[in-house]
């Protein structure tokens, strides 16, 4: 059975099963919804308004018995940022689509107001059937109602109560196998699905299977694929302390963005590092281990306990963990996995909503440190809707208009993330220049600053960082079409075997003959593309810019700016 | 001369988290490296007063070396 796009609009009521255009059968994951953005969103539209439409592609990959390709890519245009948007995110709904026979989902058109649906995808049939019991509900009890409710263990993709009241920092919620949450967290793309009317959609493949062109080979490649992930060292630090292991050594380097980008260093890091995180979970009979999808030989998410040992968070990430930690000058880690509980319940994207509270901080709404006054907004002000959490949900920029910040840390509106692109020159480029606002994924420059990975350059300099910028964006454009999690990047800048399986696993999925170059010029055809959207939606390379502040305010300790020339870094876009 | 050390990651595993060490003259990080009994290729980053350092990099009084295991993340 051949890839189909489900289409389903929300105006009418109606849904379609079509063709793949022959222009689109090459792509997957984000370079599919970049394309299909591209293509079908009129740029100048309200990102809430009828003509936006959210697109949901698994990678070419997904599916398959790849490892680490769990992968699902979401696209829209960004009522955060008003720029095109991808955001991905694990689970098991890659696969499942996949299983389904599904090449996207492509929403479109706008339901009449408050009336609320879901929509079940199953292979060869697609329907929209109205929603009532789940509407206000948080993503877990949500969880709950839908384990009872359908046999089977279908993949979901959800919004919370966030999402359903179009709070611009709202994240779309993907289940993974133990019913918990993975997002797709940046730039309030679960604003768009919840404009769309659309709380939930189950994704249940029954028997469907994806098929493989050349089984041998395809099996070979994942064999040399597998090797290469599972012995890399960083994957193994990974499985043990999480991306959190990156606390400590981000504030080692003074790069670690502490009391809303005031300083470099945070005197509590060691109480929220990876290291400590890992003693408690041991301690309360959690699990350092956990993966997000079938098939991941990485597994950096984790069971995190409470004080009483029972379950209080999973997927308990770096850089929430930073932007309610050192960003709020948080030092208590129970206090933390309480805010990422109730943000995940909310459906918020955890990085927007803490930086927004540091912001918030700086305006005096609540003192720096107070973990318990966060959690009260989250759950109080945000998770209600009140004038105030409507505020924190406008995301860090907002905040910042309406008390009258000047330090505001965002890049085309979107909160800037766990590095401070003073003291790690390299990620400043890819923040300034990436097509989606402030976003560390999009082009992860620490790894050659900072951690030795894929060569070295100092991280204070400003040489090579343009070149080194480019060079990640194009190939993280293409990796993010594949269905991979972005962690097999390690692997893949170290181990010669690792990239070329991949490159084979794609020609055996497919029957193709790709090679490095087809890869490459994929990446750069994605940039171009969301590049040009953003052009026709009104952006210019002054918008390619940080904020002032990181000019004129030296960071501590390194006591360093930003100095980099607007010249230089649109530089960055020749290729 | 007075130099601080910081393991971090697995690093610490029967070590230490910090510790003062001293030492009669200017030694440099591989010779601490080898006193910890801590494997070269283990080795991820080192950083002296949080800059990156190379492993013949000769260490000053009163210095704060950084020593990590290959570890990532984001």
């Amino acid at each position: 059975m051949t890839d189909k796009i489900f289409r389903i609009n929300m105006t009418d009521l109606t849904t379609a099963i079509e063709d793949v255009p022959e222009g689109w059968a090459a792509h997957g994951g984000r370079g599919l919804t970049s394309t299909v953005v591209a293509a079908e969103v009129p740029p100048l539209c309200h990102p809430l308004g009828p003509n936006n439409k959210l697109v949901i592609a698994p990678g070419l990959l997904s599916g398959t018995a790849a490892a680490n390709s769990g992968r699902i890519s979401i696209g829209a245009k960004s009522p955060l940022t008003g720029t095109i948007k991808e955001s991905n995110a694990g689970g098991t709904a890659a696969q499942l689509l996949a299983r389904c026979h599904c090449k996207a989902i492509i929403i479109e058109g706008q339901p009449q107001a408050g009336k609320w649906y879901n929509i079940s995808i199953s292979p060869g049939a697609v329907s929209i059937n109205e929603e009532t019991e789940t509407i206000g509900k948080g993503n877990f009890a949500t969880a709950e109602i839908l384990k009872n409710r359908f046999e089977g263990k279908p993949g979901f993709i959800a919004i919370g109560p966030a999402g359903e009241m179009k709070m611009s920092a709202a994240n779309i919620s993907v289940k993974d196998p133990d019913f918990r949450m993975r997002s797709a967290g940046r730039g309030g793309l679960g604003a768009v699905m919840g404009s769309k009317g659309v709380k939930f959609i189950s994704i249940d493949p029954q028997d469907g299977k994806v098929e493989i062109a050349e089984p041998e080979a395809f099996k070979e490649a994942n064999r040399v694929f597998v090797k290469a992930l599972a012995n890399h060292p960083i994957s193994q630090g990974l499985g043990q302390y999480g991306t959190n292991v990156l606390v400590n050594i981000i504030n080692e380097s003074g790069g670690l963005p502490t009391k809303n980008f005031t300083l470099g260093q945070f005197e509590g890091h060691e109480k929220i590092s990876g290291e400590t995180m890992y003693e408690r979970i041991q301690e309360r009979g959690g699990k350092p281990k956990h993966g997000c999808h079938p098939g991941c030989v990485i597994q950096c998410s984790q069971i995190y306990n409470d004080a009483n040992n029972q379950y209080k968070t999973s997927g308990f990430e770096y850089e929430s963990i930073w932007a309610m930690g050192a960003d709020c000058c948080v030092d208590d880690l129970d206090q933390i996995a309480e805010a990422d509980s109730i943000m995940d319940d909310l459906g918020i994207d955890s990085i927007e909503t803490s930086v927004a509270m540091g912001v918030a901080m700086e305006a005096g709404v609540l003192e720096f440190g107070d973990g318990e006054g966060i959690c009260r907004i989250l759950r109080d002000e945000v998770g209600k809707g009140t004038g105030m959490g409507r505020l924190i949900g406008g995301g860090a920029g907002m905040v910042g208009q309406i008390y009258g910040v000047a330090r505001v840390p965002v890049v085309k509106n979107q909160a800037i993330p766990a590095y401070d692109p003073r003291a790690i020159k390299g990620i400043g480029i890819t923040y300034a220049t990436s097509t989606m606002g402030a976003d560390h994924t999009m082009g992860y420059s620490i790894a050659t600053n900072i951690l030795n990975v894929g060569g070295s350059v100092d991280p204070l300099s400003k040489e090579g960082q343009v070149e080194l910028s480019r060079n990640l964006q194009i190939a993280t454009a293409a990796i993010d079409s594949t269905g991979m999690c972005l962690f097999i990047a390690f692997a893949a800048l170290d181990d010669e075997t690792c990239l070329p399986a991949l490159i084979d696993l794609i020609n055996a999925r497919f029957g193709l003959k790709l090679t490095g170059d087809d890869v490459v010029n994929l990446g750069k055809y994605i940039l171009k593309t969301e590049k040009a959207f953003n052009e026709a939606a009104g952006f210019s390379k002054q918008d390619d810019r940080l904020p002032e502040f990181f000019s004129i305010e030296k960071l501590p300790p390194h006591n360093v700016v930003w100095d980099f020339s607007g010249e230089e870094i649109d530089s960055f876009w020749n290729f | 001369m007075n130099v601080e050390v910081k393991l971090f990651a697995y690093f610490r595993d029967n070590r230490f988290k910090v510790k003062n060490f001293t030492f009669e003259e200017a030694v440099p990080v591989s010779h601490v490296l080898d006193h910890l009994g801590i494997n070269a290729d283990e080795v991820g980053v080192t950083m002296v007063n949080g800059r990156h350092c190379r492993l013949d990099t000769h260490l000053q009084p009163d210095d704060s070396l950084g020593i990590f295991p290959m570890i990532g993340g984001g």
